[in-house]
């Protein structure tokens, strides 16, 4: 992380309830320019009422947000010239053509017809939707449609992008060429804010918050929040990965254990220390094709771990 | 305000009109089908009551009088009766709206006392009808009473007698023909633009948030009032293309005279359809789903219009309370002015506290809608 780096987004102390419940609960994020910020976290965590806050739809019950150095709270509209928001749903129009949405919210943000022109070659090369220019909306594939809204989205070059599950529901090889298009911002330095419940794109984030229950519970690059996980991880690869997944229940030094398709990662307090004995109750218990080896841990291990997914407590708390 | 962005909104309102089938059926199919029917299916006037009649002697002084009803084109014989029990049925059977009886011993009476009656019986169910019938039926009695006089008196070679008899000379203004589609056609152009305007309104803010368009548009620095006059210019322009049509199939098709001027009838239309539009947009912020937001703008236009605007119904026949309760009511102030400027012919001058009364309903409202739109989602 280069701490040089000028402070873009900062919120600070965000509150904000719906009625009796607290969606959001005192959360702190700063985020430097040019990062790629990530939002995970359950369903219900808060992430998309975090994301309308620093979008200036939705108003914080208390806390502050600065954008580019603009009270975001205070006056929303300032804001909104530098950034760009794609709520999760698709907000475009559907019955006008990806041609008539580009140049409403081109105009919308006071960009010039000369710039708009060119940007919009540009960016609709970049996404490969030059050849549906005079498609509407509505007739689109999702990916397109994404990559439709990250194109209006950009038309003005905003400085602050926020983007609330962008690529739920699309299909792997489009997800690819989003971020594709998201690394080429980066460059620009745009700074990204999003969330996603893609564990492989939550790699991909500079920085990623782990949200739980409107808190934040760990906010770090995905590395160091990896090296956050207690003891070492141990991928037992086996034709019967849930008979394995029950034989290892209880085992002395087992922190957690989560099924995989065809392996189970099992966490240990002490990777050299506890192999054989994880082999031994293999064995005993009739997985005999197992293959213990150590693995890197994934974010999505983390994920689980620290968020305390329901399968792990009670193996983790068998101890 | 900037107008590249406020034109923009236009511009996509546009657009999305044009291509939804719901929306331009509202606005163009919508005036002509109402104008059709309002304008041919409501007349105030009565004409050909229907009529039994049954003649209990049949001689030529009673054949005479039965005359009188069928010569006049406010009724028609429905139906020659024979018996008192086929009185009973045909009123039963709604054959006819009323019966009229000349008993067996009229002309004997006549001939003898110099009086003779003529029975008639109405169905009451629908009062107002029925009285006007009565007073018909009166009219047609008289004449052929007159005309048994006129007979008598040249059978005896002497003068009918005209001594102490008062003549109300009645001469009627603004609706010579006394023609009640005169009346009630100027209201209809009223009654159809504020359905209309209404109505297409009502969808406009509502459909982006059902759509899910309204949290995008929100997040981007457009302000409020662009958005508001954005929306509202296009369907300005449909209202008043609308109200030329309504207007013009009026003053042609329907042939109410116009005597007024025609720049007031523009400015007032105008005016008019600001205030409708202005509801349909204020109720479209308040209610976030389209088929809501519709109901509620049909309940605000349609009922006022139709039962308190005094289009049909005049307001001066109505309670006290009622007719207080119509003074709020936006329509009638321009039924009010539209039908003095196509009957009366009035100056903009003797029209200013209808006017007036629209310009501060036009302010009020679009004050109060602009307001109530916030770009946020709570």
């Amino acid at each position: 992380m280069n701490v040089e780096a000028a402070t873009v987004v900062e919120m600070r102390g965000l509150v904000r309830r719906f009625g009796a419940v607290s969606a959001v609960r005192d959360v702190n994020i700063e985020i430097a320019r040019g990062e790629i910020f990530g939002l995970v976290g359950p369903d219900g965590a808060g992430k998309t009422t975090i994301m309308r806050m620093l979008a200036g739809v939705l108003r914080p019950d208390a806390g502050q947000i600065r954008l580019m150095g603009v009270d975001v709270v205070a006056e929303p509209e300032r804001a909104k010239p530098h950034l760009s928001y794609m709520p999760q749903r698709f907000g475009l129009y559907e019955d006008m053509t990806v041609a008539e949405n580009i140049f409403f919210y081109a105009t919308l943000f006071e960009v010039p017809a000369r710039v708009r022109r060119e940007r919009a070659r540009g960016l609709l090369e970049g996404a490969g939707l030059q050849a549906f220019e005079g498609r509407r909306a509505g007739r689109l594939s999702g990916g397109m449609k994404q990559k439709l809204g990250l194109v209006c989205a950009l038309i003005h070059t905003p400085r602050v992008l926020v983007l609330d599950e962008p690529t739920t529901g699309v299909d792997p090889v489009s997800r690819r060429e989003f971020w594709g298009i998201l690394y080429g911002l980066r460059e620009e330095g745009v700074t990204i804010f999003l969330s996603t419940a893609y564990m492989d794109e939550a790699e991909r984030c500079s920085r990623l918050a782990l949200l739980n229950a409107g808190e934040i519970r760990y906010c770090d690059t995905p590395a160091r929040l990896k090296r956050l996980l207690p003891g070492a991880l141990l991928a037992v690869t086996t034709r019967d990965a849930r008979a394995a997944h029950a034989a290892l229940e209880g085992v002395p030094g087992v922190l957690g254990r989560l099924l995989m398709g065809d392996r189970v990662n099992v966490r240990v307090d002490d990777a050299l220390l506890r192999t054989p004995a994880l082999g031994a109750r293999l064995a005993e218990r009739g997985v005999r094709d197992a293959e213990i080896a150590p693995v890197e841990p994934g974010i999505e291990d983390v994920f689980v771990t620290l968020l305390g997914g329901a399968p792990e407590r009670g193996a983790g708390g068998a101890e | 305000m900037n107008f590249k962005r406020l034109a923009a909104i236009a511009y996509k309102e546009t657009l999305q009109v044009w291509r939804d089938p719901r929306s331009l059926a509202i606005a163009l199919l919508m005036p002509l089908l109402q104008m059709v029917l309002l304008g041919y299916g409501v007349s105030l006037d009565i004409k050909r009551v229907p009529l039994c009649v049954y003649d209990q002697e049949n001689s030529q002084t009673s054949r005479a009088v039965v005359q009188g009803f069928t010569a006049s084109k406010w009724f028609a014989v429905a139906r020659i009766l024979g018996d008192e029990r086929a009185v009973r049925a045909a009123m039963d059977r709604g054959l006819c709206a009323g019966v009229v009886t000349v008993p067996v011993d009229f002309s004997r009476r006549l001939a003898a006392t110099g009086t003779a009656s003529v029975q008639s019986v109405f169905d009451a169910t629908d009062a107002n009808t029925t009285n006007i019938a009565i007073g018909y039926a009166e009219a047609a009695v008289a004449r052929t009473a007159a005309d048994f006089q006129a007979r008598w008196a040249a059978a005896h070679g002497r003068r009918v007698p005209t001594v102490g008899t008062v003549d109300l000379e009645p001469r009627v203004w603004f609706n010579e023909g006394l023609d009640s589609r005169n009346f009630i056609i100027p209201g209809v152009v009223a009654v159809i633009l504020g359905l209309v305007g209404a109505q297409l309104t009502s969808l406009t803010i509502s459909r982006e948030w059902e759509r899910g368009t309204m949290e995008q548009l929100i997040s981007t620095p457009v302000t409020a009032l662009e958005v508001m006059i954005g929306k509202l210019v296009p369907y300005f322009f449909i209202g008043l293309l609308d109200a030329a049509f309504c207007l013009g199939a009026a003053a042609y098709w329907f042939r109410v005279p116009f005597r007024g001027s025609l720049g007031a009838l523009v400015v007032t239309t105008a005016l008019f359809t600001l205030v409708v539009l202005g509801i349909g947009y204020l109720v479209s912020v308040r209610i976030r789903s389209q088929l809501g937001a519709s109901q509620v703008a049909l309940m605000l236009t349609m009922l006022p219009i139709n039962l308190l605007s005094g289009y049909a119904f005049p307001i001066d026949q109505m309670p006290a309370p009622i007719r207080a309760v119509t003074l709020v009511v936006y329509a009638r102030y321009f039924v009010t002015i539209l039908r003095a400027l196509f009957l009366k012919g009035s100056t903009v001058g003797a029209l200013a506290v209808p006017i007036a009364a629209l310009v501060l309903y036009a302010v009020v409202i679009l004050w109060v809608a602009a307001r109530g739109f916030r770009k946020r989602l709570d």
